[in-house]
């Protein structure tokens, strides 16, 4: 898919994720929305997966290490066919699959996630098995910067690089806030670039809300020989939802009526203007 | 003490033997390839061989992508350190995402007795069998461990086994009989009493039957080496026929096989029971006899238990 095309895409996933998290009345929407670009570009660019065939042996690998932020995940895996759209009202019900976190049940999902600082290390593991049977997938592992606070993150980074794992990608939805507020007054990661480059890893810091620099870091990957990558996606907690960027209680608030409303009014014309923008190239 | 091998290298061994037949099969490693008798694997197999250090989280997180991979991982760690500090990866890379993961706890229990709490591994049991979909072995001796490790490479899905560091007496002549994980051995048939325990307390067991038979008391002796999942059969089958039930663990007194037993035959067929084990404290440091001594895990002990039981 071109970018014009993933921009719109990207603001059709929001406003899914939105319609959902506001049916079900809960949900972590700051982070969905942060993350959703990058998700789209993942899943209708980058990625080679089979929606068709989801246990596909040469599939690249996604995993969700910050696990809560899963409607966005969700949204795009009902869009690309790997369970059908209607599930969707069922999120976070009563007996549902699609639960407030990952889960494996679903096809599409690889592990079960959402307690932090897990997905990075298991990333490994399956980079590892890829290089030793010559498999050729890659493995991308989306954490959060709150996530980055948790040890074993630390662990799993010593491994990604001593074991040269170039097929690693690592991507940190950098939005610079958590729950209780700024992740540099919770605890401070700056410079968090400088720690994973001192770990051994290629790190590329780009505009995580910016198609284009997402289409250009992930392209590239493995971008370096015998070294994993770490993309710092800089993005804006509740991007594209005016009101809910950068306001820490977006975090899981659920968006009323009138916010709703609001909300898609925003994002249609935003996807209309990205399609146009598609059709005049 | 006739048995100078002990269960690690038996399962090094029977991994070296399976490895050939099988690339899927891995060693893992937290700079406990010396301490799990794992180098020769390592130095055979360096493809199927990943160190990452001492980093029980990451040892299990990455086990449990290799085995999403189609890897069937062994994890050999220090059973303090794989049964507490990784038990979220144990929870949810293994247990929840289904991952087919063998967590070897090595030098189990007392093994490391004079180092203190820190390196006692007397609770495992309980937190292991708390979690769903995880099964729980202990061999006995190095027969069974042979037949456990040959089991596990076949069995699918996580499994947490705890083995102690230093060689055990046998209590199988052979490997000459059937090792099903989830269904007990009945080490002795008897009628009087039940000893029910696990790994190295067998041996104890087997002890305290000899002596009990002297004494005119037919007992019972059952090797649970699942403790999940628990063959309640045997359990049931026990209380029915003997009356009183006896069991003998290397673990804390709390949640452990005693207590897995107790849960059984309070709701099924309600017979005293008794529980033999660490008390609930920080465990006392010497040698493994010593300290199993020194709690009443000896065949004195359980002799004197169970006559007072039986009103003799």
């Amino acid at each position: 898919m071109e970018t014009a095309a993933l921009k719109a895409k990207a603001a059709q996933i929001r406003m899914d994720l939105l319609r959902m998290i506001h049916g079900a009345k809960t949900g972590h929407t700051g982070g969905s929305l942060s993350n959703a670009d990058i998700l789209t570009a993942l899943y209708y660019r980058v990625m080679n997966i089979d929606p068709q065939n989801p246990k596909w042996e040469k599939r690249d690998r996604f995993i969700a290490s910050k696990g809560h932020s899963v409607e966005s995940l969700w949204c795009i895996l009902a869009d690309l066919g790997f369970f059908p759209k209607e599930e969707l009202t069922t999120f976070s019900q009563f007996g549902t699959r699609l639960i407030g976190h990952p889960n494996n049940k679903v096809a599409g999902i690889e592990m079960n996630t959402g307690a932090l600082g897990h997905g990075l290390a298991i990333s490994v593991g399956m980079a590892l098995a890829s290089k030793r049977d010559a498999s050729g997938y890659r493995v991308f592992c989306l954490m959060g910067d709150g996530e980055q606070a948790e040890g074993s993150v630390w662990e799993a980074a010593m491994a990604g690089a001593h074991y040269k794992l170039d097929n690693l990608v690592g991507i940190i939805d950098r939005n610079r806030l958590q729950i209780s507020g700024s992740t540099e007054d919770v605890m401070g990661l700056d410079p968090l670039e400088d720690k994973w480059a001192s770990f051994g890893w290629n790190v590329v810091s780009i505009d995580g809300n910016d198609m284009e620099s997402l289409v250009e870091a992930l392209d590239a990957v493995p971008s370096i020989a015998n070294k994993p990558t770490l993309i710092m996606a800089n993005t804006v907690k509740g991007k594209g939802v005016s009101f809910a960027e950068n306001v820490p209680h977006w975090h899981h608030h659920v968006p009323s009526d009138e916010q709703l409303e609001m909300a898609l009014s925003e994002l249609t014309a935003l996807m209309e203007s990205h399609i146009q923008e598609g059709q005049v190239r | 003490m006739a048995n100078k091998i002990p269960n690690r290298q038996v399962i090094c061994d029977t991994l070296l033997d399976l490895a050939k037949g099988d690339r899927d099969i891995m060693v893992l490693a937290s700079d406990s390839r010396g301490s799990a008798a794992m180098a020769p694997f390592a130095d055979t197999y360096p493809e199927q061989f990943v160190e990452v250090g001492i980093a029980e989280q990451n040892i299990v997180g990455i086990s449990a992508g290799l085995a999403h991979s189609g890897k069937k991982p062994f994890v050999t760690s220090p059973a303090c350190f794989l049964s507490m500090r990784s038990i979220e990866q144990i929870k949810v890379d293994v247990a929840y995402s289904a991952t087919n993961v063998k967590l070897i706890g090595i030098s189990g229990g007392v093994s490391y007795g004079a180092l203190g709490m820190s390196h006692h591994s007397v609770q495992d049991l309980a937190v292991m069998r708390a979690i769903p979909g995880l099964a729980v072995v202990l061999p006995a001796d190095r027969h069974e461990t042979k037949k456990m490790t040959e089991a596990l490479v076949k069995h699918e899905g996580g499994a947490y086994i705890r083995i102690g560091r230093n060689p055990v007496e046998d209590v199988y002549d052979s490997d000459d009989y059937e090792f099903i994980i989830g269904k007990a051995v009945t080490m002795r048939e008897g009628s009087d009493i039940s000893i029910i325990a696990a790994g190295e307390t067998v041996r104890v067991a087997l002890d305290a039957e000899a002596e009990l038979k002297e004494a005119g008391v037919s007992c019972r002796v059952i090797n649970m080496h699942t403790i999940k999942p628990l063959d309640k059969e045997a359990i049931v089958k026990a209380a029915r026929e003997t009356g009183r039930i006896i069991t003998v663990e290397e673990h804390s007194i709390h949640g452990g096989l005693g207590a897995a037993v107790a849960e059984v035959v309070v709701q099924e067929h309600p017979v005293p029971v008794k529980i033999v084990g660490i008390p609930d404290e920080p465990a006392i440091a010497g040698k493994t006899s010593e300290v199993f001594n020194h709690y009443g895990i000896s065949a004195d002990n359980i002799k004197k238990i169970a006559l007072e039981m039986l009103g003799r």
